[in-house]
């Protein structure tokens, strides 16, 4: 196809005797490519977001809660029995009592820092009550120190203030205090100001349970059970286990006690998608904005073109008929699609940008990656090309002799 | 005329339905996306209490550390302590308050085939129930002094009501909470402020709770806390007294305050209240107490969340777009009429004629699209409720308001596209088109 760059100054001249016509075209393009390029911005965001692991066994896992209600129950003894009980139940791989549930949105936050003292900055971190079995139940690996011992862990009574002698702390935490994970092993942290725990491991990873936190990698395991009327028990089960022993577990934890109700019960995965449910329904609302929006676009596009070329039948012929190629009235129809929506890429590149330093300012977001912009333009360059293609085509058609009729 | 307009505005859609289609769609996918958002918006950011809401007062008192502000940049906390409450309470300083705070525990119904089962817990004062107009089935609140004697009475809502006693009216009858023997004064209907702005630390449109029951039972029953408790340092010594006395906040305050002036004696009477127990070594960071009143405080919390409104955004450009599209295919349709409009001026048709024709051509496709528009929106509340669950719950009803909204936005919305085609329309010279 020998492209000759004389065609382009009298289509462009031609496109400016139906200025309006063209500009809407234009328009659409560029809000279209605003809209599209900052929401996919928003979803790959989102979907990051959503891929981070919380380092438990995610698939195996779910949780209840116990609560006692009368005033003779004892928990302390309760839970220790509990526990046992659990453990017990072939396919189980293990369990714990645990204060709070990862990523689940509520729970505990300490602030530690290296020097006792109130005005001492401290880093945030979540703290999950854990006994020796702890890393197990977890799926929780050691990259240094040891894991805690069964004659380590305490009893936390309600409302006690005080905190245990060791913790064990993520690597993530570990390099925001100390910048090394072998150098916080052996070292002492001072948590509500100036109460010393000394670290005695570091795990690979555990969520905190706020997934919008920034904090979210820093976790420290505190070794205690705790006698609370009410509490929780998480439970580790062998692979494809999880759904045929949680009504198990209740039924065997309701029958073993009298006074108290077991509820809440709930597997990991279902609290993923509860905590990132929100930012799953806008991934999928940009999603379906994204497809319509190009759909309309397109078919804008398609729509314009066939009443252009019905406008042209005439001329088209007359052009025919003097030796114009089909291939040639073809290329017409799609380099004047690709002027316009060169015009529309270009303001559409500016207003992109615009509406993105608006998004960032007032709500948060990540700024646009600027690569977005390229693959923006060329795709939504051939979705009009695409478009143009049949409208083009049926121009190619209009047989010569049409110009030697009168409409 | 008009009768004749709309026939041929019809015959004119009918003619190039494809196109007519591809403009209806485009409108109504406009429309239903920008009602849908715009509903969802409206909802959270709607005034749950409108006949007082400049009369209830929300209550900041900055206990914080002195070292850092509970919030920068030089924000008191959202909730306040329990001393504090308490104190407030007995100063009785406003025409109406109330401290509140959330908490839990299990309900035995007397019934033996119905389980034990958990309920959340609102702990308030009497003038709850008539500051916020709480709606009444059976019976009413409580009063000052029950709440002053501690006794253990409670209110239920219909939902425990209907649970718990079948729906009677169960006023002066008893139930097991908390393993304590508890006396039904009232039992509420049906109340769901939207947004909950008596209690938003845990969320601004979740339910409201099953049972209400005087604050002072948290202290006597030991009942857990709620919601959100933040320290700035650990309390002094150990056990459930200690935590309540110590400077952990979990409580709102709300005071009624029916004029302006009653608002400035408040304030002054907060600071003079804060200067007392700066004496006792407490509230070591400047005088910093705040008053805001109900839709202050929904906006100093932000119930509306950000990704709605960047959907609002986000829907307003789609609207924009699909209406472009509009723009441009009912220009090039109503060209491609010139040759009919040309022969109809020439036969005696004034240009005000052409424009009410046409005027009403574009109003149908408006029409249409909005008619379609709510149906879409209506689906699309759906689609959000099912996406988001039970956050959304009471989002997402379509109300009168938000139906005549559709329509009024797609007749303006069509009727602003159709406007400059139809112009263009009237200024064909009949003369050049009808030589050829």
């Amino acid at each position: 196809m020998n492209l000759s760059y004389l065609e382009l100054g009298p289509m462009w001249r031609a496109l400016m005797r139906n200025k309006v016509g063209a500009l809407l075209i234009a328009i659409q393009i560029a809000v279209t490519m605003t809209i599209v390029l900052n929401s996919i911005s928003i979803v790959v965001e989102r979907d990051k977001m959503m891929q981070r692991a919380s380092g438990l066994d995610e698939q195996n896992t779910f949780y209840l809660t116990s609560t006692g209600y009368t005033s003779d129950f004892n928990a302390q003894n309760t839970v220790t029995e509990d526990l046992l009980a659990i453990r017990a139940i072939p396919g189980v791989v293990d369990a714990i009592q645990l204060n709070a549930i990862p990523i689940s949105g509520g729970g505990w936050s300490m602030s530690l820092a290296t020097e006792a003292g109130p005005d001492v900055e401290g880093t945030g971190t979540a703290v999950y009550m854990v006994d020796e079995h702890g890393l197990e139940t977890l799926d929780l690996d050691l990259i240094a120190g040891r894991n805690f011992t069964a004659n380590e862990i305490r009893w936390r009574q309600a409302a006690q203030p005080d905190w245990p002698e060791t913790v064990i702390i993520t690597e993530a935490l570990a390099l925001t205090i100390f910048d090394n994970v072998d150098a916080a092993v052996g070292q002492t942290v001072y948590i509500g100001n100036d109460e010393p725990m000394t670290i005695i491991g570091v795990i690979d990873q555990l969520q905190a349970p706020w997934v919008g936190w920034n904090n979210l990698e820093h976790s420290m395991l505190s070794p205690e059970n705790m006698a609370f009327n009410s509490t929780r028990y998480l439970i580790r089960t062998e692979d494809g286990e999880r759904d045929r022993l949680m009504p198990i577990v209740e039924e065997m934890l309701a029958a073993r006690t009298s006074g108290r109700i077991i509820r809440n019960m709930d597997t990991l995965t279902a609290t993923r998608d509860r905590s990132y449910r929100q930012h799953n329904a806008m991934i999928k609302i940009l999603l379906t904005v994204i497809v319509c929006l190009t759909l309309i676009t397109a078919l804008g596009i398609v729509g314009l073109a066939s009443f252009s070329v019905q406008k042209r039948i005439k001329q088209i012929g007359t052009k025919r008929a003097l030796g114009a190629s089909q291939a040639s009235v073809m290329r017409y129809f799609m380099l004047e699609n690709g002027m316009i929506s060169t015009v529309g890429l270009v303001l559409g590149t500016g207003l992109t940008i615009g509406l993105n330093m608006l998004l960032v300012n007032w709500f948060n977001l990540t700024p646009l990656d600027w690569m977005y912009i390229p693959i923006g333009v060329i795709s939504l360059l051939i979705v009009g090309q695409i478009a143009v293609l049949g409208p083009a085509r049926r121009a190619a058609n209009i047989a010569p002799a049409t110009a030697t009729r009168t409409l | 005329m008009f009768g004749y307009y709309l026939r041929l505005g019809f015959a004119s859609i009918k003619k190039n339905y494809i196109l007519s289609l591809l403009m209806v769609v485009a409108i109504a996918l406009g429309i239903g996306a920008s009602v849908s958002v715009v509903t969802v918006n409206y909802l959270m950011s709607s005034n749950p209490i409108p006949h007082k809401s400049d009369q209830l007062y929300y209550v900041q008192l900055d206990s914080w550390s002195p070292h850092e502000p509970a919030r920068e940049p030089n924000d008191p906390p959202d909730q306040i302590t329990w001393r504090d409450a308490t104190n407030l309470m007995a100063a009785g300083a406003a025409f109406r308050q109330t401290a509140s705070a959330s908490s839990g525990a299990v309900i035995e119904p007397n019934d033996a085939d119905v389980r034990p089962f958990m309920a959340s817990i609102r702990l308030n004062f009497a003038d709850f129930f008539a500051m916020f107009d709480t709606p009444f089935l059976y019976g009413s609140g409580w009063t000052d002094a029950e709440d002053q004697a501690r006794r253990p009475v409670v209110v239920l809502s219909k939902e425990i009501n209907d649970r718990v006693f079948g729906g009677e009216n169960s006023v002066g009858r008893s139930i097991q909470i908390a393993a304590t023997e508890f006396q039904v004064v009232g039992v509420m209907d049906t109340w769901q402020p939207v947004p909950k702005f008596y209690d938003v630390t845990t969320g601004a449109f979740n339910d409201t709770e099953d049972v209400y029951m005087p604050f002072y039972m948290k202290q006597e029953l030991q009942l857990s806390n709620g919601g959100n408790t933040n320290c700035w340092k650990s309390p002094e010594g150990e056990g459930f007294e200690a935590f309540l006395n110590s400077e952990c906040v979990n409580y709102q305050f709300w005071a009624e305050l029916p004029s302006e002036a009653d608002k400035n004696a408040y304030m002054t009477f907060l600071n003079g209240y804060v200067e007392q127990q700066k004496e006792l070594g407490r509230f070591e960071r400047p005088l910093n107490n705040r008053l805001s009143n109900v839709m202050e405080w929904l906006e100093y919390e932000e119930v509306v969340a950000d990704d709605a409104q960047i959907m609002l955004w986000v829907a307003f450009m789609f609207l924009f777009v699909c209406l472009v599209n509009t723009v441009g295919l009912l220009l090039s349709k109503f060209s491609r009429k010139a040759p009919e409009i040309a022969l109809r001026r020439a036969i005696g048709a004034s240009k005000q004629d052409i424009f009410y024709q046409h005027i009403v051509e574009t109003a149908c496709i408006g029409l249409l699209g909005g008619v379609l528009g709510l149906v879409l929106s209506l689906a699309g509340l759906e689609g959000i409720k099912l996406l988001y669950g039970d956050f959304m719950q009471n989002l997402v009803k379509l109300d009168l308001t938000m139906v005549g909204f559709a329509f009024v936005l797609a007749l303006i919305s069509s009727i602003l596209a159709g406007l400059y085609p139809t112009w263009r329309a009237c200024a064909v010279a009949p003369a050049a088109q009808l030589k050829s």
